[in-house]
C-alpha cells in the first residue's frame, strides 16, 4: 500500500499553500458541485472539492497536483465541516494525492488479471525509465505508483496516467507513449491493441454469441 | 411490536428495536466491542454475529439489524460459535499480546470475550501490524497497536461531545484514530473515550500505571465539581483515591462525566491540611486541635457568629453549623460566597425543574447568562440532545463555543424587555419551551425571566455550579442580603467552612476560622485552620441543581489530624460551651431529617409551585463575563491538581508543555 501519510505540517508548506483559494473557475465548479445536494447537505460535496482543489494545486505546480494540509482545511472551512472529517476522506482515497507528484502520475494496475497479463513488465519498463514508487522523478515528469484494480480487466494490462488509462499495454507500448508524453504530444488513450476499439473480445466471440444480432433470452439454457 | 423468538425462547421486543436488544431483552449476551447503547450504530466490529432466520444462511451483525416480526434467532448453534471466534481471531490478528503492561488489563472487553468466545491460541504467523502512538492531551494516553477500529471514540466525540476533533484516518488494515495533527482533545468531556474504549488504546495517562482494578476499593459517590451531582465511583488503593469513574444513572449523568470530576481526584493528595494552624504574629503556626479550639474559645464570640458554606459541602456539614450557630444564637449562615442576593424564599424558583432528562425534550431554549459547557458539561450534552431533536437555542451573554446552533442576543439582558421577534416566535410556537438561567443572569434578570416563563408557559431552570448550592438552600443557608448582610452583622467570628471564594476583606476585624481540607485562598486568609474532610473522605448528602437528593459514601480516610466536619463542628460546640443536640453522625442526620425531611429521601426533592411572577418585572444591566474563568481550576481541589493545573495550562492557555519522557 502507498504511503497514504499526508506531508508534514511545516512552516514552509504553510508559507506555500496558507493563502490558497480558488480562482475564480474553480470556484464556480465547485458551487456547482456543492449545489447539486439539498440545503444543509453541502458537506456532501467534499470529494468533488477535494478533487478540485487538487487539480487547481496541479495547475499552479504543473503537476498532477496533491493535497497539501492547508488545502484540506481551506476545503473543510469551504463547507464549513470539520477538518478531521476531510482529512478522513483525503486519505481514504487513492484518487486524492497527500504527497507532491509528478507532472504524469503513472499509476500501473498490478492486481491479478493485469499481474497475469505481464503488469511486471510495465513496472519494470517504469523503472528502467528512472521511475521509483512513491518518488517523484529527478526530472520532475514522472510519480510510480502501483495500484490495485481499475476495472479494466478486460484489456489487461492497464496504466492509468493522470485522468486517462492506457491499455492492452507492452512495456514496447508503454514505452511509447511515455515518450509520447515526454516530448509534450497526447498519446491516444485507451486500448493500444490494433484494430480493437474499446474493450470488445479480442479475438472471436466465445460468449452470449447468440446476442450478436438480437436479444436472445438464455434464461432457459441455465 | 414485534415478536421474535431467541433460541426458543418468544419474546415481544418495542418497535425499532435491533436483534442485539432482542437477545438482551432475553437474557442472552451478546459480545461486541463497536455497539454502544449511547452512540449511533457502526457495525464494524462482526462480534455480534448471530443466526437470523428468515434470511441469508450466514452470520449476521446483530447489532444493525432490525428485529422484525416472526424472526427466528439462535445464538447458541455451532455457526454462531464459529462466527465469534473467527471474528476474536481476526481481532487479535493485530492486537498485541501485552496484556501485563497495559492498564485495560482486568477490565478489559477485548481480554474478558476472548477469554469467553476465543479459540484459545492463535493460528497466525505472520509480523503484527504496529501504529505509532498519537498524543491527543494531557489525559487521554494512547496505544494505537491496541486499537481495534471501533470507532466509539470517534462517534462519542462527533455525537456526544458534539466536537468533531477524533477521527480515523486511511483505511483498512492501515486505518488510525487520531486527531488532526495530533492536537490534544479539548473539550470537558474528552477522558469519556477511556471508558469507551474497549481495549487498552486510549487509557488514562494521569492513571498510568497506577493500579489494576482488582486492587481497588469501589465506593460510591458523587461529584462534587459542579452541581450536576454526577454519580461516581471512587476507586482507592490504601489511604489515597487512586480515580473517579462514572456510574450510570440515566436521570443524572448517563454514563459520562465531565474531565474535572474524573481528574480533580489527584488533588485530593495535595496541599491538604493536615493539622490544625492558628496565626500567630502573622504567621500560620502548626497547633494542637485543643489550643485552635481554645483560640476560637478565647473569643468569645456569644450570639456574635457567622458560618459562611463553601461550594463543595454536604447537607450534613451545614446543618452541623447552622445547629452550632443557633446553640450559639446566631442564624447568621449563607451559602452564596460571592455575593449573589437572590430571592429564595420559594425553592422552586431557584431550581432547575426541567430535570436534566426533561430538558432533552424542550424545543426552544432560552439560557441567560449561562456557559453551560463549562458550568455543566453534562447538562450542554442534553441540550444538544435537545437541539438534536429539533430544538432552537437562544443565548444571552458573552459568546462561549456551543456544541450545537445557538443564535447570541448580546451581553445586554435588556433585549429580555422587549424580545426579538425570532425568541419570540420561538417561545410562543414550542410545544416546550424552557429557559435556564445561569449564575451570570440572576442577579439582573431573575425576576424577569420568572415572568417571561409563566407568560410563555415555559419550564424555568436555574442552573447553579456549586455542589453544595440546593442542599445550602434547603437548610436555609440564605440572607435576605446576601453576604452583605453577614458583613453588616459585624460578627467577632466567621466560620468558613470550605469557602475559598469568599471575600475575606470585610471580616478583617473578626476571628476567621477556616474549616476545610485544602491550602487554599480560605486557608491564606484564615487566624485559626481547623482540618477537615474532602467529600471522598466522609458520608454525605447532596442536592444537585435540579433539587436531587443523593448520599456519598466514605471512600478512605482524611489524612494526618484532620477530621470529619461534623465532629469538628460538634468538638466547637462544647469549646463555646453550647448544645447541638447531636453525639452521632446517624444523629445528625436523623436531625437534619426531622427539619428537612426532603434531605432524608434520595430523588427529587418537591419545591412545590413557582411564584406568582411579577409581570412588570424588568431585566437590567450586561453580562460582562460569566463566574467561571478557568474551567479546570473552580474549587479547591482542582487548583491543588497537578492535572487540573496542565489541562488548564495547556488546554486552556495553549501552553506547549512537552510530553514528559516517559
Amino acid at each position: 500500500m502507498a504511503d497514504r501519510t499526508p506531508a508534514p505540517d511545516t512552516p514552509e508548506l504553510r508559507e506555500r499553500w496558507g493563502g490558497f483559494e480558488f480562482t475564480d473557475a474553480y470556484r464556480a465548479k465547485a458551487d456547482k458541485a456543492i449545489a447539486r445536494y439539498p440545503e444543509g447537505r453541502q458537506r456532501s460535496a467534499v470529494m468533488p472539492l477535494l478533487d478540485l482543489a487538487q487539480r487547481q494545486v496541479g495547475e499552479e505546480t504543473n503537476t498532477q497536483g496533491w493535497l497539501p494540509l492547508p488545502v484540506i482545511e481551506y476545503v473543510a472551512d469551504y463547507l464549513d465541516m470539520p477538518v478531521i472529517r476531510v482529512l478522513e476522506v483525503a486519505t481514504f482515497y487513492f484518487m486524492y494525492n497527500m504527497k507532491p507528484v509528478g507532472k504524469y502520475h503513472v499509476q500501473v494496475c498490478g492486481t491479478t488479471p493485469c499481474m497475469l497479463r505481464g503488469s511486471d513488465g510495465l513496472i519494470e519498463t517504469c523503472k528502467k525509465r528512472g521511475m521509483s514508487k512513491g518518488h517523484v522523478s529527478d526530472d520532475g515528469l514522472w510519480t510510480l505508483t502501483e495500484v490495485e484494480c481499475m476495472g479494466n480487466c478486460a484489456t489487461a494490462p492497464m496504466v492509468q496516467i493522470n485522468d486517462d488509462n492506457y491499455e492492452d499495454l507492452t512495456p514496447e507500448r508503454l514505452d511509447a507513449i511515455l515518450d509520447a508524453l515526454a516530448a509534450g504530444e497526447q498519446p491516444k488513450t485507451g486500448t493500444q491493441e490494433p484494430g480493437r476499439h474499446t474493450s470488445e473480445p479480442a479475438n472471436a466471440l466465445s460468449t452470449l454469441k447468440e446476442m450478436v444480432d438480437a436479444n436472445h433470452d438464455y434464461r432457459s439454457e441455465w | 411490536m414485534p415478536k421474535v423468538t431467541v433460541d426458543g425462547q418468544e419474546i415481544e421486543v418495542p418497535d425499532g428495536a435491533t436483534v442485539l436488544q432482542a437477545c438482551e431483552l432475553a437474557g442472552k449476551e451478546i459480545p461486541r466491542f463497536c455497539y454502544h447503547e449511547r452512540l449511533s450504530i457502526a457495525g464494524n466490529c462482526r462480534m455480534c454475529l448471530v443466526e437470523v432466520k428468515p434470511g441469508p444462511p450466514k452470520p449476521q451483525a446483530s447489532c444493525a439489524l432490525p428485529a422484525t416480526d416472526g424472526q427466528e434467532i439462535r445464538t447458541d448453534t455451532e455457526m454462531v460459535k464459529t462466527a465469534r471466534e473467527g471474528v476474536m481471531e481476526f481481532l487479535l490478528i493485530n492486537h498485541p499480546l501485552d496484556c501485563p503492561i497495559c492498564d485495560q488489563g482486568g477490565e478489559c472487553d477485548l481480554q474478558d470475550q476472548s477469554m469467553t468466545y476465543g479459540r484459545g491460541a492463535t493460528r497466525y504467523h505472520e509480523n503484527k501490524r504496529a501504529v505509532t502512538e498519537k498524543y491527543m492531551g494531557p489525559l487521554i494516553k494512547t496505544v494505537m497497536t491496541r486499537c481495534i477500529h471501533c470507532t466509539r471514540c470517534v462517534r462519542f466525540s462527533e455525537e456526544i461531545a458534539g466536537v468533531d476533533e477524533i477521527g480515523a484516518l486511511y483505511r483498512g488494515e492501515d486505518m488510525q484514530i487520531t486527531t488532526y495533527l495530533e492536537q490534544a482533545a479539548e473539550h470537558e468531556l474528552s477522558a469519556n473515550v477511556i471508558d469507551l474504549c474497549p481495549v487498552g488504546a486510549l487509557t488514562s495517562r494521569p492513571y498510568a500505571f497506577e493500579a489494576r482494578p482488582w486492587e481497588l476499593k469501589k465506593t460510591l459517590s458523587i461529584d462534587v465539581s459542579d452541581a450536576v451531582g454526577s454519580n461516581i465511583r471512587l476507586d482507592s488503593k490504601g489511604r489515597e483515591v487512586m480515580r473517579a469513574l462514572p456510574r450510570i444513572n440515566d436521570d443524572v449523568n448517563e454514563e459520562w462525566i465531565s474531565d474535572k470530576a474524573r481528574y480533580q481526584v489527584d488533588g485530593l493528595m495535595r496541599r491538604r491540611l493536615d493539622k490544625p494552624y492558628i496565626r500567630k504574629g502573622g504567621k500560620l503556626q502548626a497547633a494542637t486541635w485543643d489550643e485552635a479550639f481554645k483560640a476560637i474559645a478565647k473569643a468569645k464570640p456569644g450570639k456574635n457568629i457567622a458560618a459562611i458554606a463553601g461550594d463543595m459541602l454536604d447537607c450534613e456539614t451545614m446543618f452541623a453549623a447552622k445547629a452550632l450557630l443557633k446553640a450559639c444564637g446566631s442564624t447568621l449562615v449563607e451559602g452564596r460566597q460571592t455575593g449573589m442576593d437572590y430571592d429564595t424564599s420559594n425553592l422552586a424558583a431557584v431550581n432547575f425543574n426541567s430535570t436534566f432528562a426533561g430538558i432533552e425534550q424542550a424545543d426552544a431554549i432560552l439560557i441567560v447568562g449561562s456557559h453551560v459547557r463549562w458550568e455543566a458539561p453534562l447538562v450542554n450534552v442534553r441540550i444538544r440532545k435537545a437541539v438534536k431533536r429539533g430544538a432552537k437555542v437562544f443565548v444571552v451573554g458573552p459568546w462561549w463555543d456551543t456544541t450545537y446552533p445557538a443564535e447570541f442576543l448580546g451581553e445586554d439582558l435588556g433585549v429580555l424587555n422587549k424580545l426579538p421577534k425570532a425568541l419570540g416566535d420561538a417561545l410562543k410556537n414550542a410545544e416546550s419551551p424552557a429557559i435556564i438561567v445561569g449564575g451570570a443572569g440572576l442577579k439582573g434578570a431573575h425576576g424577569k425571566v420568572l415572568a417571561l416563563a409563566e407568560k410563555f408557559g415555559a419550564a424555568f431552570n436555574v442552573l447553579h455550579f456549586s455542589a453544595a448550592r440546593m442542599g445550602g438552600l434547603m437548610l436555609g443557608f440564605a440572607q435576605t442580603g446576601g453576604m452583605a448582610d453577614i458583613v453588616n452583622a459585624k460578627p467577632k467570628v466567621v466560620l468558613s467552612l470550605g469557602a475559598d471564594e469568599m471575600d475575606f476583606e470585610p471580616f478583617a476585624d473578626a476571628l476567621k476560622v477556616y474549616i476545610g481540607h485544602h491550602g487554599d485562598k480560605g486557608a491564606h486568609a484564615a487566624d485559626v485552620i481547623l482540618p477537615a474532610a474532602s467529600y471522598a473522605e466522609k458520608d454525605g448528602t447532596y442536592v444537585n441543581t435540579e433539587g436531587r437528593v443523593q448520599f456519598a459514601e466514605k471512600a478512605v480516610f482524611a489524612p494526618g489530624d484532620a477530621r470529619e466536619d461534623w465532629t469538628i463542628l460538634r468538638a466547637l460546640a462544647d469549646a463555646l460551651k453550647v448544645d447541638v443536640g447531636f453525639d452521632s453522625f446517624a444523629e445528625l442526620q436523623a436531625a437534619m431529617i426531622k427539619e428537612v425531611p426532603a434531605l432524608g429521601e434520595e430523588g427529587l426533592a418537591d419545591y412545590g409551585a413557582l411564584p406568582k411572577a411579577d409581570a412588570k418585572a424588568k431585566a437590567e444591566g450586561t453580562i460582562s463575563a460569566y463566574p467561571i474563568k478557568d474551567f479546570y481550576l473552580t474549587n479547591p481541589i482542582a487548583r491543588a491538581s497537578e492535572v487540573m493545573q496542565r489541562c488548564s495550562a495547556e488546554l486552556l492557555h495553549g501552553e506547549d508543555l512537552a510530553e514528559a519522557a516517559e
